[in-house]
């Protein structure tokens, strides 16, 4: 599937109420008219049900934000309702704030890196012949059938023998490598969706390779490079083994890791309250971002990124 | 993970458009003297990214499953077939390769199975079936490890919401083998459902509505619809996310190692929490989870050729 027909159909499988027309309006009409009294009382417990399946679904997370600013005794908020959990967070060791920009530095480097990187691989692979260039893609592509775990061990070696132990530029680099199968894959599809025509413009206006690809080709495939920006941001602000391989330092640990470890606090006592305020810290900025991009978030799996 | 299917499609994608072909020769030939150059120097990141942080390493890790390769002191020499006699002679080896397989067995038949169903109940797009599509897909937006931790909780016989249920009947969630097992499977269906219910929706997107006109005007049943129509028609969606699941069970880590910490006793062991341990925790032998690695490398790989070679004679029957 190409990707100009992409924004169509990407549409019809997000959440787009004042969308809900159109498209899919012919399969509506294929079961039975909504409008109809019977119709109603039919599809009643067809609500029921799937409105169930729905509150399984959210369940856990409300229950979480709900209760990590209930009492509860063991926790730094015993009494009442509050917000001790999320200050036991914040003083937690190194403070919140020394972890939250860990991530957000580690996130952010990883996003920009990616986007750098796949831009002008994807730009290579989609508009120029060079030798080896088969070769170079099935090796890029190759990175995902290989077990993190087998890369990551040699990669803690060989970052230690270049001076980046326990280095957050080093987890960056090691992420932004994990993420360019796809990343390279999107950016490629993205270029050669663009008619050949509009560079080729631009160089006859007199514009080199590169100034095409600056002034004319990188706004036409924003739609890709956000959609790569939004999966190399959610991965690496998630990311969980390779800080835990990576970083020993405990000044230098991502969020993830620092609530992971804040669990267990003093003599092996859990501390549920902050682990639930942990997580609501960790879990908001995700969602609330996959609420805003939703649509970009699914054309990665339109695209055909992730078919064969 | 998809690589092994795109291995075997984008060798077949011209790397040049129908609109190049109508160039004229001369304009193509300077094209392509004046391409390469410039080619390669767009796609030097991307080579600096592969050879430095991949083929180098997935070498070294072949050279460190041959040596003797402690944590801290580094490479003492080769030690080339006791590394691997000892990865396999390991006490946890077996059990964490038995454990590792049912629980893959068992993620991928569940997971797929209800993300299809989802798949299904939200297929045609009103504002209703908008919203639960919404509700199915924001667990996908967390992190795997933000996941358990939060099931981690959920869990608790003191904190969570089934605290008291579980002391009134006495039963725990992570107790027993048995319950570790499903509740971890239950956290990972819950995470990614919404995940795979995308990519079975894509499949379904791509079947041509006229096919079950075709099937309505025969008189087909709803449910000889989906056997004979839909399910056949699914099967490349079906490969793919077989293929991708698979992976990604086999490679269980974050889940177990923040939800069971391999408990109940080490009954919950998977290969890469045993790779984890021999090389962090404990043994600190490098060269024996670099062993234990590679013969996880050449399983995967021989596991999803296996895997797409079957689904590939389904296809032709």
């Amino acid at each position: 599937m190409s990707i100009d027909t992409a924004p169509d159909s990407t549409r019809s499988i997000v959440t787009d109420a004042a969308n809900s027309g159109q498209r899919g309006a012919h399969r509506v009409a294929r079961k039975h008219s909504p409008t109809s009294f019977a119709g109603i009382a039919l599809r009643t417990p067809g609500w029921v049900l799937t409105g169930g399946l729905a509150v399984i679904f959210l369940y856990p997370l409300i229950w979480t934000a709900i209760s990590s600013v209930a009492p509860r005794a063991g926790t730094n908020q015993v009494d009442g309702w509050g917000i001790g959990n999320y200050l036991t967070l914040a003083n937690y060791q190194a403070g919140i704030w020394v972890y939250l920009g860990n991530s957000v530095f580690v996130s952010l480097l990883t996003v920009v890196l990616t986007l750098a990187v796949s831009l002008l691989g994807g730009y290579a692979f989609a508009r120029f012949r060079f030798p080896g260039k088969d070769v170079l893609f099935l090796a890029t592509l190759a990175i995902l059938m290989v077990p993190y775990a087998t890369l990551l061990i040699p990669l803690y070696v060989l970052l230690n023998i270049v001076g980046l132990s326990n280095s957050l530029v080093g987890v960056a680099l090691v992420l932004t490598m994990f993420q360019l199968p796809f990343s390279t894959f999107m950016m490629r599809i993205s270029f050669e969706s663009i008619p050949r025509e509009l560079d080729e413009a631009a160089m006859v206006d007199g514009c080199s390779t590169f100034g095409a690809l600056w002034r004319v080709l990188i706004p036409a495939v924003k739609p890709g490079l956000i959609t790569v920006g939004l999966f190399a941001f959610l991965a690496a602000w998630n990311d969980f083994f390779a800080p835990l391989i990576l970083i020993n330092d405990t000044n230098r640990m991502t969020l993830p890791l620092a609530v992971a470890n804040l669990r267990v606090q003093v003599q092996g006592v859990v501390d549920y309250g902050a682990t639930e305020a942990g997580v609501v810290v960790l879990a908001l900025p995700c969602i609330l971002l996959f609420l805003i991009l939703q649509r970009h978030y699914v054309r990665g799996f339109m695209s055909g990124a992730f078919k064969g | 993970m998809t690589a092994t299917l795109h291995t075997t499609a984008s060798p077949a994608a011209p790397p040049d458009g129908p609109q190049s072909r109508r160039l004229g020769r001369r304009g193509r030939r300077g094209r392509r003297t004046h391409g390469a150059l410039a080619g390669w120097l767009y796609a030097t990141p991307t080579t600096l990214f592969v050879l430095l942080l991949f083929v180098l390493p997935l070498v070294l890790v072949l050279q460190m499953s041959g040596s003797d390769w402690p944590l801290l002191s580094g490479n003492q020499g080769v030690n080339f077939p006791e590394n691997y006699s000892d990865a396999i002679s390991n006490r946890f080896f077996m059990d964490s390769v038995v454990f590792t397989l049912k629980y893959t067995v068992l993620t991928t038949i569940i997971l797929l199975a209800l993300s299809l169903g989802l798949a299904l109940i939200v297929q045609e797009s009103s504002r209703w079936k908008g919203l639960l599509r919404t509700s199915f897909l924001i667990p996908s937006a967390l992190g795997l490890a933000s996941a358990s931790l939060l099931f981690y909780v959920i869990y608790s016989p003191i904190a969570g919401p089934f605290a008291d249920l579980m002391t009134s009947w006495g039963f725990t969630f992570l107790g027993t083998p048995d319950g570790a097992l499903w509740s971890t499977i239950f956290l990972i269906v819950w995470r990614y459902a919404g995940f795979y219910m995308l990519l079975m929706l894509v499949g379904l997107q791509g079947i041509p509505e006229d096919v079950y006109e075709a099937a309505r005007i025969d008189g087909a049943s709803r449910w000889q619809t989906f056997r004979d129509v839909t399910l056949p028609l699914l099967k490349p969606t079906l490969a793919l996310t077989t293929v991708l699941c698979v992976t990604g069970s086999l490679l269980a880590f974050e889940q177990f190692y923040i939800l069971t910490k391999g408990g109940p006793d080490n009954s919950t062991i998977t290969v890469v929490q045993l790779i984890y341990s021999v090389a962090f925790q404990g043994p600190n032998d490098l060269g024996v989870a670099g062993a234990l690695s590679v013969i996880v490398l050449l399983a995967l790989v021989v596991i999803n050729i296996a895997q797409i070679r079957a689904f590939g004679r389904k296809v032709e029957d």
